[in-house]
């Protein structure tokens, strides 16, 4: 049994809630090559707030999943008041009365109000056509409910995000969940919004509903919730009442973990400036970015997810364009208006996504490295076999790729390998500045040492490295100097000597400095 | 390598053509004599010459249904010139065809790269504007054999080492683009953006432009088409090669290039192309009837693609196995 609530504590605790609703007891769940949760534990009582709380990738999202149905466990027990339950399709846990509201409202934009409230459960009329005189009168006591001033004819796409939010929460009421799970539902709200939904989040506690919520933000944690339980690599790390714990306790929980036996850097000699930004700025994402990057030196971006880091590399790298600023290499400033430049430029980028940025399915191996680099193995127009062999053979091997042959194609490769041919690819290229969004996320632990490896490797060979990373060990691990991002600006800087998780993370979310 | 290949869908389907011809060989066996089989090809060529091009296309994604209204107006246009003047060179007139199919086809291509328009409705559009400026252009009116004049209509027909010129350039057009797809990196273009767009983008390919060269050389090859199917068959109108555009998608697709881009190969073309230049001249001689021969085009083609279907999903299983014993 895990470190998580016992009902004997709760009963104490919450006396309004004696029994929980929802209990996840020893739920495990494997994808290829990754454990995402581990024999977890979670328990959700009515009229209840827990907050769920963990780094990116910690498990919180496949979590919500296998609530919601869309994932089955591989193991563990589901209990809903008091009855083993099993969900092998998103309707089924939706029928049983769990709802989610995500990040980005899943609704329907070109149908009205009522219609995405009461899609699939729409009041019937005689000869079992929809009822709309009754849905629209039903719709609008629902959003009346939830305290929001909407038609409910109006269309969706019209209202804003805040709005949308509301409709989702309304859509909720109206299937008579007892579970509501918020992920993030604050991200993209402004200060008022944020008000009027915490005010809704204690309406519904009031009602009875347990509600899951997921949030980065410890301020709104400890102003809404009234438990808490901790994951940390897929595993449950701790679990209480938010009342019995602090701000420090809970970041602790969240990062605690020795750092340097799983990330092997290396010190290596930091030489001149390579690299600068200054200025730089973005109509919608980010602004007044400036940063330096020396030789040998690998410079970490943190910050949560929808900070503009990746918006930002984006930029550097010419698929967007900033609206203001300048980029220098080598000390002449650089205009660069497309990825094709970028990489003439010396400058490439290893995406996030490897399935959708990285790989390209169908192309072998060999050519899957080459391309970037078609114009080394290229005589008078025609591409020279041989040639991209070698060149893909060298930079392979240099990762220890294990691949059966060269001429395979990319896709028949684990998602570690994947990223070695990628990484490959970009190496071949011989570039001066090396951007790796996320570098390991998702693949498994051997893997992530190679990797690991190789980046202190490479800085020690002169190339510098910009690497944008949420996971907090891997960032204190790596990177020599830290730039932490909040909101599309940097809001600190720090170096690698003295500096911590708490810190990190503080910065990041925008606690104020230690309170106690 | 050999072992692979045979395992591969060109083997495959090199084999049902080969089976096909057994087959109708055992009730006919004029079916195989060397002449018969060249004229097989030879009727073939230009559904060759063509799938090739629309290959480029489907392998970045796109389509072109226009590439056979896009042949009745670039036939037209040196037929009429023909017509008027006789004495233009052929060659010329061969260089004209592909020059204006191949700016058709680079409308096709500025409407996808530079509006961003889905493929499938502007050469929808284009389509039916080509097929109107045909009308435009002849007044409706024909070009007979009578008003061509004798070296237009000799070439295509000339004779060396056994096999007439129309074959002769389907087979240039065959090597060219073995080369072309196979050693330049125009070609490696072509998969990777069909294969991975947004990878492609990360890579420093232009997609926009890249999807804008298929288009372009996807029409120029139907230009050429335009002057070889006119000169062949001695008359030019405005409905020549109706609804020819889905036997140039049925012969890729036949031929193992995915609709989704980023799949495919020369040989596979060529071979889909034979595949229904097989059918199509080999139902007539068993007595089948024309409507029989439709529905058998029709099966070819489903069969095909459940065939395709099926080595994809192989391919995924693939992964998974793999990626469990790694970890």
């Amino acid at each position: 049994m895990l470190n998580s609530a016992s009902p004997a504590i709760a009963q104490h605790a919450s006396p309004s809630a004696t029994q929980p609703l929802l209990t996840l007891d020893g739920v495990s769940k494997s994808f290829p090559g990754v454990r995402a949760l581990s024999e977890v534990a979670l328990d959700l009582y009515p009229g209840t707030v827990t907050a769920l709380v963990g780094e990116n990738g910690a498990g919180k999202s496949t979590l919500v999943k296998i609530l919601t149905g869309i994932y089955q466990p591989d193991e563990g027990t589901i209990t809903l008041a008091g009855e083993p339950v099993s969900f092998s399709t998103a309707y089924d846990a939706a029928r049983a009365g769990i709802t989610a509201i995500h990040q980005e409202t899943v609704l329907f934009d070109e149908l009205s109000v009522a219609e995405n409230i009461y899609l699939g459960h729409a009041p019937r009329g005689p000869f079992g056509l929809i009822d709309w005189k009754r849905m629209n009168k039903d719709a609008a006591a629902l959003l009346r409910r939830v305290g929001a001033d909407i038609d409910p004819e109006a269309r969706l796409r019209g209202l804003g995000i805040a709005s949308k939010h509301l409709v989702a929460i309304a859509r909720a009421l109206s299937v008579e969940a007892r579970i509501v799970i918020m992920d993030e539902p604050t991200a993209a709200l402004s200060h008022k919004e944020i008000n009027e939904l915490y005010e809704l989040v204690e309406r519904l506690k009031a009602e009875g509903k347990a509600i899951l919520f997921i949030s980065h933000k410890f301020d709104e944690i400890f102003r809404i919730a009234d438990r808490y339980t901790v994951f940390r690599d897929g595993e449950c790390v701790g679990a209480g009442l938010i009342a019995d714990t602090s701000h420090d306790e809970l970041v602790h929980l969240m990062v605690g973990r020795s750092v340097d036996k799983i990330f092997p850097k290396t010190e290596a000699e930091i030489g001149e400036k390579v690299f600068t930004v200054s200025g730089y700025s973005h109509p919608t994402e980010f602004a007044d970015i400036g940063f330096e990057l020396r030789r040998g030196e690998i410079l970490g971006f943190y910050g949560l997810v929808g900070a503009g880091r990746s918006e930002l590399m984006q930029a550097l790298f010419g698929i967007t364009r900033p609206s203001r600023g300048a980029v220098r290499i080598d000390g002449e400033v650089a205009v660069i208006r497309s990825p094709a430049e970028a990489i003439r430029r010396g400058i490439v980028y290893v995406p996030e996504e490897r399935g959708s940025q990285g790989a390209i399915a169908g192309l072998p191996i060999f050519q899957n490295v080459t391309l970037p680099s078609l114009g080394k193995t290229t005589r008078a127009g025609f591409l020279k076999l041989a040639e991209e062999f070698r060149l893909a053979r060298e930079y392979t091997s240099r990762l220890e790729l294990r691949a059966a042959a060269l001429d395979r194609d990319i896709a028949t490769l684990s998602g570690g390998n994947q990223q070695k041919v990628v990484i490959a690819k970009w190496l071949a290229t011989k570039p001066k500045v090396i951007i790796l969004d996320e570098p390991t996320k998702g693949i498994d632990i051997g893997s992530k040492a190679a990797v690991h490896e190789f980046m202190s490797e490479l800085a020690s060979e002169g190339l510098s490295i910009i690497m944008v990373s949420s996971e907090i060990p891997e960032v204190l691990g790596m990177a020599d100097r830290v730039i932490v991002m909040r909101e599309g600006r940097i809001v600190g800087e720090f170096a690698r000597e003295g500096l911590d998780a708490e810190t990190l993370v503080r910065a990041a979310a925008g606690i104020d400095k230690v309170q106690s | 390598m050999i072992s692979r290949f045979l395992k591969s869908r060109e083997a495959l389907l090199a084999g049902a053509i080969v089976l096909l011809t057994v087959l109708i060989a055992i009730r006919f066996p004029a079916f195989v004599s060397a002449a018969n089989l060249v004229r097989v090809f030879n009727d073939t060529s230009i559904l060759i010459i063509l799938a090739l091009g629309q290959m480029m296309v489907i392998l970045t994604r796109c389509i072109d249904l226009s590439m056979a209204a896009n042949l009745a107006l670039s036939g037209m246009v040196v037929a009429m010139l023909n017509a008027a003047i006789p004495g233009i060179p052929v060659p010329a007139l061969i260089a004209l065809a592909i020059a204006v199919g191949a700016i058709l086809g680079a409308f096709n291509g500025i409407f996808v790269w530079k509006l961003d328009i889905p493929p499938i409705v502007v050469t929808l559009g284009t389509l039916t504007i080509f097929r109107g400026l045909v009308f435009v252009l002849s007044g409706g009116a024909w070009v007979n054999a009578h008003q061509m004049s004798d070296a237009f209509k000799a070439f295509p027909r000339a004779v060396f080492f056994g096999l007439p010129v129309l074959s002769w350039v389907a087979i240039f057009i065959v090597v060219l683009m073995t080369v072309l797809i196979g050693r330049t990196a125009l070609g490696r273009a072509f998969y990777a953006v069909g294969g991975n767009p947004t990878a492609a983008v990360y890579t420093g390919i232009d997609v926009g432009r890249t999807r804008f060269v298929a288009f372009t050389l996807a029409g120029a090859l139907a230009g050429l088409s335009g002057y070889l199917w006119i000169s062949r068959y001695a008359v030019a109108y405005v409905d020549i090669a109706g609804g020819f555009e889905l036997d140039i998608i049925a012969a890729c697709v036949i031929g193992g290039i995915s609709i989704a881009g980023g799949i495919g190969s020369v040989g596979g073309a060529v071979l889909g192309a034979l595949f229904f230049g097989v059918i199509k001249n080999a139902l007539p001689v068993v007595n089948i009837s024309p409507f029989w021969q439709l529905a058998i085009s029709g099966a070819a083609i489903i069969v095909a693609v459940a065939f395709n279907a099926r080595a994809e999903r192989r391919r995924g299983r693939i992964i998974l196995r793999q990626s469990e014993a790694a970890s």
